[in-house]
């Protein structure tokens, strides 16, 4: 049976999703970018094949996307991680779409029509607000790490407003939340509520809200806020965060053109 | 010459640290930038340094920020700055403003005159706006060559052939380079011949160059097999106004003619001109960090556009010259997932 490959490095994490002709995840593989893309990709490939019992040879295709997307030398196309999350998540909804991808280094907003195709995109600008990097370094004001967040947060009862679009302005201003006595799992929510608020000022929210990546995968509570402040459920795929390296992968299987830039 | 050549972020702290904001005209602080360090592309060229001026003249018809500009030279060289005050974001060009963008030009006259140590002489004037003229006229015709399919000339390519359009204007010299320019490229229209092998889809510039990316820029377009075939840049040396029998008038004309200086409405219908003479796949506004004047996404009209062409734009958040507002990687990463997107079409 041919197989396909996908494989997305990200500014933090290199994931790899290895499909069969159905579009059925055969094999996946996740680990940190480093700075060996190239070695990266590899490991990831040896890891999935063992993990399938596959050989090398059963991957008919692959396709390459996110910021490494050029340095995979086995790649036979490289798609950006727009193109790839679009398909990824059109996959499991099949109707128009808002595709909300909160990654470590960027977000970005798809929406799609009801036959997948893109209508619009909206990256972030240049800066950390709304991303991935954001809730980093807001873990490391508050001397926790990021996977603690989403656990404290769900035990917030109070409203505290971070109204800073910049990072660095809103660390600041949760120390002087921390001086007034605010409670840590209330800052925290306020830093969910704060990447909400950037989601909501990159563009429209049309047709049903899917939210991939990291952030998404590792919060359900941020998922939640999301929702509120749309007014609508937002939906999550199964593995949000390998949705790009399912897209990708998905993409190798129908062999759409891809670029060698 | 400064973006260009990557001078520009190595210098604009200078203007930085001497109150310049980081925020206002990359122009403007990179070139007190290089001012303050005595340094200059022009050493490049045999010239020994910045050369100082004896007048400055401003328009605003762009911004206040030129005004600004060479208000800081006319005070560390003690010489006059005059200018023109053109009224901004004009729809019709009614005879009243002319008359009065005409009558400050004028104005100008006579402090000019002395500056010069002689009177102006009117033959002259009339002369040199004919050959301005004819210059813009071959400028322009250079330009709509690109609306052939292939385009045998890109925005990149334009971004350096203005040139002569920008410094020469009024010389035959400048002519003679269009003449040779136009004739080349007529010759690649007849034969078919694109400046992008393969051109598969033609987009718009709309807003600056990031002028320290234009080959980086251009490689990636070359690569995703996509024409950038007109700009509203590039454009803004075509002055079909220019008028040799009355050379002021038909300056005032010109100048309040020109895209930056009109309204919303009036810059709408130009690029819907131009998405139809130059058979528009999509538009690419440069969001430019310090020149709001050029930056035109910022009023919703990209939105309002895609809704009356029915073709899709893109916004890359960069700079002009300051190198430091640009993601190389964000900005690549939008060009490729937009014409990803015109393959899904
Ligand atoms: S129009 Fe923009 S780039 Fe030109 S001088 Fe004014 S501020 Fe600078």
């Amino acid at each position: 049976m041919p197989y396909f490959c996908g494989i997305d490095i990200g500014a933090s994490s290199a994931k790899l999703v290895i499909v069969d002709e159905t579009g059925r995840i055969a094999a996946k593989a996740l680990r940190r970018s480093g700075v060996d893309y190239a070695a990266v990709a590899e490991k990831n490939l040896v890891e999935a094949l063992a993990s399938a019992n596959l050989r090398r040879e059963d991957i008919v295709r692959t396709v390459s996307t996110g910021y490494g997307r050029d340095n995979v030398p086995w790649s036979n196309g490289r798609l950006t991680e727009i193109t790839c999350h679009a398909h990824g998540a059109w996959w499991h909804f099949r109707r128009p779409i808002t595709v909300i991808d909160i990654g470590a280094q960027d977000s970005k907003l798809i929406s799609l029509d009801a036959a997948g195709r893109r209508v619009g995109f909206k990256m972030n600008r240049k800066c950390a607000a709304g991303t991935g990097a954001f809730l980093e370094e807001i873990a490391l004001r508050l001397d926790l790490s990021v996977s603690e967040l989403n656990g404290l947060a769900e035990h917030s009862t109070k409203e505290v407003t971070l109204g800073s679009f910049c990072t660095v302005f809103t660390a600041t201003e949760i120390l002087s939340k921390i001086r007034a006595g605010d409670k840590v799992e209330d800052i925290i929510k306020g830093a969910f509520h704060s990447v909400v608020k950037r989601i909501a000022e990159m563009g429209a929210m049309d047709g049903d809200l899917v939210m991939t990546g990291g952030v998404a995968a590792h919060n359900p509570c941020l998922v939640r806020l999301m929702g509120e402040s749309f007014g609508k459920p937002v939906h999550v795929p199964p593995d949000p965060q390998f949705t790009g390296a399912f897209g990708a992968a998905l993409l190798a299987k129908e062999n759409v053109h891809t670029h060698h830039v | 010459m400064l973006g260009a050549s990557r001078m520009a972020t190595d210098v604009i702290p200078l203007a930085n640290a001497r109150g310049f904001s980081p925020d206002i005209c990359s122009y403007l602080t990179s070139d007190i930038g290089a001012y303050l360090k005595n340094d200059t592309p022009l050493k490049k060229m045999g010239m020994s340094g910045i050369p100082k001026a004896d007048v400055l003249v401003f328009n605003t018809n762009q911004c206040r920020d030129v005004k600004d500009w060479f208000q800081f030279y006319a005070r560390e060289w003690n010489v006059p700055c005059i200018g023109i005050h053109t009224p901004r974001s004009l729809g019709d060009l009614d005879e009243p403003i002319i008359e009065d963008v005409a009558r400050q030009t004028e104005a100008l006259v006579p402090t000019l005159e002395k500056v010069a140590g002689q009177k102006l002489d009117m033959d002259r004037l009339k002369e040199i706006t004919r050959l301005s003229r004819r210059c813009t006229e071959l400028w322009k015709g250079v330009l709509e060559a690109a609306a052939a399919v292939p385009a045998p000339i890109t925005f990149f390519d334009g971004t350096i052939q203005m040139g002569p359009a920008v410094v020469l204007r009024g010389t035959q010299s400048a002519i003679e380079y269009y003449e040779a320019l136009l004739a080349e490229l007529k010759q690649r229209v007849a034969a078919g011949v694109g400046a992008v092998p393969g051109e598969r889809f033609r987009v718009y510039w709309e807003g600056m160059p990031v002028w320290g990316k234009l080959r980086d820029l251009s490689t990636q377009f070359l690569n995703l097999k996509t024409c950038v075939v007109a700009s509203t840049y590039c454009n803004s040396w075509i002055f079909d106004d220019l008028d040799p029998d009355d050379p002021f008038r038909g300056m005032a004309r010109a100048y309040c003619r020109i895209f930056i200086c009109r309204s919303e409405d009036a810059k709408e219908r130009y690029i819907e001109q131009m998405a139809a003479k130059y058979k528009l796949d999509g538009i690419i506004y440069h969001d430019c960090k310090t020149c709001p004047n050029n930056s035109n996404n910022r009023y919703q009209m990209p939105e309002r556009l895609d809704a009356k062409l029915g073709i899709p734009h893109l916004v890359i958040h960069g700079d002009l010259n300051d190198l430091r507002l640009y993601s190389e990687e964000q900005a690549k990463t939008n060009i490729q997932a937009f014409v990803e997107g015109l393959e899904q079409r």
